[in-house]
């Protein structure tokens, strides 16, 4: 199980990117458990999307669960508490100073940032706008972070899905995406 | 309406005028024997609590559902207020869902509870519902199409007074009877003999939840390892309280936390202040969301355990939302800022409120408000002062066929004078890009007549009614300026300019501008005017005395910043088709 906060700026596709996820997720077999913002956040504001996954079903999945739990999903609120994330892509770098508090100590953080500095951020909207669609800067931060190892599901999976969706913008996904992973593979591993 | 279609169901589905109207259309169904439901959220109801309450004492005769949505927080609404209040005033059973799943639920029970005791239902989500998603089964739909059938009864469809008191007793009897209803009883969240071991007195404490909240303190209570120590209760039904259910708990337990959003609806009907914790003795706060970590606070506190490790949200205050890069709404601000440097801005609700960010509103209150206070504006001022100052006032489309019309009637029959900007925007951009009465059709494709906003402001009597494009700034600018002379002329009233030009995210329109290609000049000298007075967000500054940078990933190619720079800064590189 796994939670998940996805933050940035309205427009940026905070949406696309947890509906990503948890559309992984369910592929899995898992349970899942999100919370979106809308309205008028959505013109430019903050928004952030709490996401919640389950451990998976099936006899492989419950060691990681006590007993108790092993019947039902773990979750019952839609929202996640601070301290508690595993996981924050923050599409924004205000995200980082943001949202940072609702990660676990030892949760971790994906950042899109000009500044390279730190070892989870990355240009997302650089290389984005390399491939000549910034607004794909989603899915490089997705690449990303699903490069790292560190998430519930691989990117093959979600690659999978973004396969699925046809239409125009299909091709420009998969290069951001596959940009995305490139780098994790040249930034991440040791 | 995506189900409607692939379903092939056999009904009408309508993005009314507003929520009074929908509410009444709906009613209109269940009055013919068919199943009908009316949605809209918290404020909505305060416009259709007219027929809510009148409704009460007819009944209904197919089911009938107000889906209700609150807000608390509030996220995105004028008032934090709880519908089952509503509930409460009218006299109508509610239904809490604490999760999308059992909202799913509830519709169904709803359905057969109003149709048993022919009552309408309100089914109470909030936002943390609303706006959740989580895996789970659609139930089948019934295959049962039911003929319309309006079978005429004075006495109730047409009620007098006479008739309206035995109504209202026989309102009073249902409400007796729902409450007696076996499975809308609070139940047990959590596996606990909820009896104290017997011969040694009540059990320390119980938690009583509904909604939302109580998704967060079951999560809370099972992460905490006590989920098997605290009962919990879930209600799924907090107006009418069963019967029964405060005496068992005042029975059992020595003190009772009760967790609800966002007023004390159940905890009022406990009645007990001593040994009930809730909002009257400040055990939760009486104003704000119950988020889930304020659910853990006021858990552990209640429960005698030490307080959680604390993870704060930094103080730094988040990006402030803005129009779109190209809103038409902010070039007609700008243009009204302008024309009326020092007049009073009544505004209204929809994406333009953010015309406060251009300092273009003064007020937002409710829908339709705008012109309401526009007119108390003016005769407030003619009458006790000798300097009336201009107003000028601004309501989008949607919101003024919502309840604009009647208020601009009453301000040209009053005698007032004002400038009024209709936001012309060709369709509800707030909520979604759903129809509106101008264009002609409807939210599931059908042609149906166009209503013109011009031909109605005339026909409310506003004498000056003319229509231009806010793109064209100096124009529209010189065009407000006509209105305004309009409004103090001898012969003049409200004057009614129509900002008209489709909303830049709606992409039913063609696209009706060409993309222009901008850059800034040398002249720029940093001067931040188009940061600070037009705010468009693909205007970035750079700093004190830097020039301006465009930030072209977010610029529409609209053009109106070329026309706003003093110092003709801003230029167009090139025109071209995208």
């Amino acid at each position: 199980m796994q939670q998940i906060i996805i933050s940035g700026v309205g427009g940026q596709g905070v949406l696309y990117v947890t509906r990503l996820l948890a559309e992984a997720a369910l592929a899995q077999g898992r349970h899942i458990l999100l919370s979106e913002t809308h309205g008028m956040a959505q013109r430019g504001g903050n928004v952030i999307s709490h996401l919640k996954v389950g451990g998976k079903s099936g006899p492989t999945a419950s060691q990681d669960l006590p007993v108790s739990h092993q019947a039902a999903f773990e979750f019952t609120s839609p929202l996640i508490r601070p301290g508690r994330a595993n996981i924050l892509l923050a599409l924004h770098p205000d995200g980082i100073a943001a949202h940072s508090y609702y990660l676990r100590p030892d949760g971790r953080a994906y950042c899109n940032a000009s500044d390279e500095g730190k070892c989870n951020f990355i240009d997302a909207t650089g290389i984005a706008s390399e491939l000549k669609s910034p607004v794909s800067a989603n899915l490089v931060l997705l690449g990303f972070a699903l490069g790292s190892g560190e998430l519930f599901c691989l990117p093959e999976e979600v690659e999978r899905l973004l396969n699925s969706t046809g239409g125009k913008r299909m091709e420009i996904n998969l290069a951001a995406f596959h940009a995305g992973l490139q780098r994790a593979a040249e930034k991440l591993s040791r | 309406m995506r189900i409607k279609q692939e379903h092939g169901l056999s009904l009408h589905l309508e993005w009314s005028i507003n929520e009074k109207v929908a509410f009444e259309v709906a009613l209109g169904a269940s009055f013919s024997g068919r199943r009908a439901a009316a949605i809209m959220k918290q404020v909505g109801l305060n416009v259709a609590a007219d027929p809510l309450m009148s409704a009460a004492y007819t009944g209904v005769k197919g089911g009938f559902i107000a889906v209700v949505a609150d807000d608390p927080g509030p996220h995105s609404s004028q008032t934090e207020q709880d519908s089952r209040f509503y509930a409460m005033m009218a006299k109508l059973p509610v239904l809490d869902p604490a999760s999308p799943a059992e909202a799913r639920d509830f519709v169904p029970r709803a359905f057969d509870l109003s149709e048993q005791y022919e009552i309408p239902v309100i089914l109470r989500p909030t936002t943390r519902v609303c706006h959740a998603r989580q895996d789970l089964e659609l139930r089948p739909f019934s295959p049962e199409v039911r003929p319309p059938d309006f079978e005429k009864d004075p006495s109730r469809w047409a009620a007098t007074p006479k008739f309206r008191l035995l109504l209202h007793r026989a309102l009073n009897q249902k409400i007796e009877k729902i409450a007696r209803e076996p499975d809308l009883y609070p139940r047990l969240a959590n596996p606990i003999s909820h009896t104290g071991p017997s011969g040694k007195g009540p059990l320390p404490a119980c938690i009583v939840a509904s909604g939302v909240a109580l998704a967060h303190a079951e999560e809370i209570l099972n992460d905490l390892g006590i989920q098997n120590q605290v009962p919990l209760y879930r209600v799924p039904m907090p107006f009418p309280l069963p019967t029964g259910f405060r005496e068992e708990l005042l029975a059992h337990y020595a003190k009772v936390l009760v967790l609800e959003e966002s007023y004390p609806v159940i905890e009022l009907q406990l009645q007990n202040k001593e040994r009930v914790f809730g909002r009257a003795n400040d055990t939760v706060p009486k104003a704000g969301e119950l988020l889930p970590e304020l659910v853990e606070k006021i858990l552990r506190k209640f429960l005698g355990l030490p307080p959680a490790q604390l993870f704060e949200p930094p103080g730094i205050p988040g990006r402030r939302p803005t129009l779109c890069a190209g809103c038409p709404h902010r070039a007609a601000f700008f243009a009204i800022k302008k024309a009326f440097p020092k007049a009073v801005y009544p505004g209204d609700i929809g994406c333009y409120t953010l015309g406060l960010n251009l300092g273009a509103v003064d007020t937002v209150l409710c829908m339709g408000a705008a012109i309401g206070l526009a007119t108390g504006f003016y005769h407030t001022y003619n009458t006790g002062a000798e300097n009336q100052p201009p107003i000028a006032a601004t309501i989008g489309d949607s919101t003024f066929f919502h309840a604009g019309i009647p208020a601009l009637l009453n301000a040209v029959v009053q005698g007032a004078r004002f400038v009024l900007v209709i936001l012309d925007n060709s369709t509800t951009a707030m909520t979604g890009q759903q129809p509106t009465p101008a264009g002609g059709t409807t939210l599931d494709g059908r042609k149906v007549p166009q209503v013109s906003i011009g031909a109605i402001a005339k026909a409310c009597g506003a004498r000056f009614v003319e229509t231009g494009d806010p793109y064209e700034l100096k124009e529209f600018t010189a065009l407000l300026k006509q209105a305004g002379e309009h409004a103090k002329e001898p012969q003049g009233g409200v004057a009614v300019v129509i900002a008209k030009r489709p909303c830049l995210m709606d992409r039913k329109h063609p696209q009706s501008w060409t993309r222009k290609q901008i850059t800034i000049n040398e002249k720029c000298k940093g001067c931040d005017f188009c940061v600070k007075h037009f705010e468009c967000p693909a205007l970035q500054s750079q700093g004190d005395k830097l020039p301006v940078l465009v930030d072209h990933s977010l610029c529409s190619g609209c053009g109106v910043c070329v026309q706003v720079c003093p110092n003709q800064a801003i230029e167009i590189v090139s025109e071209k088709e995208v």
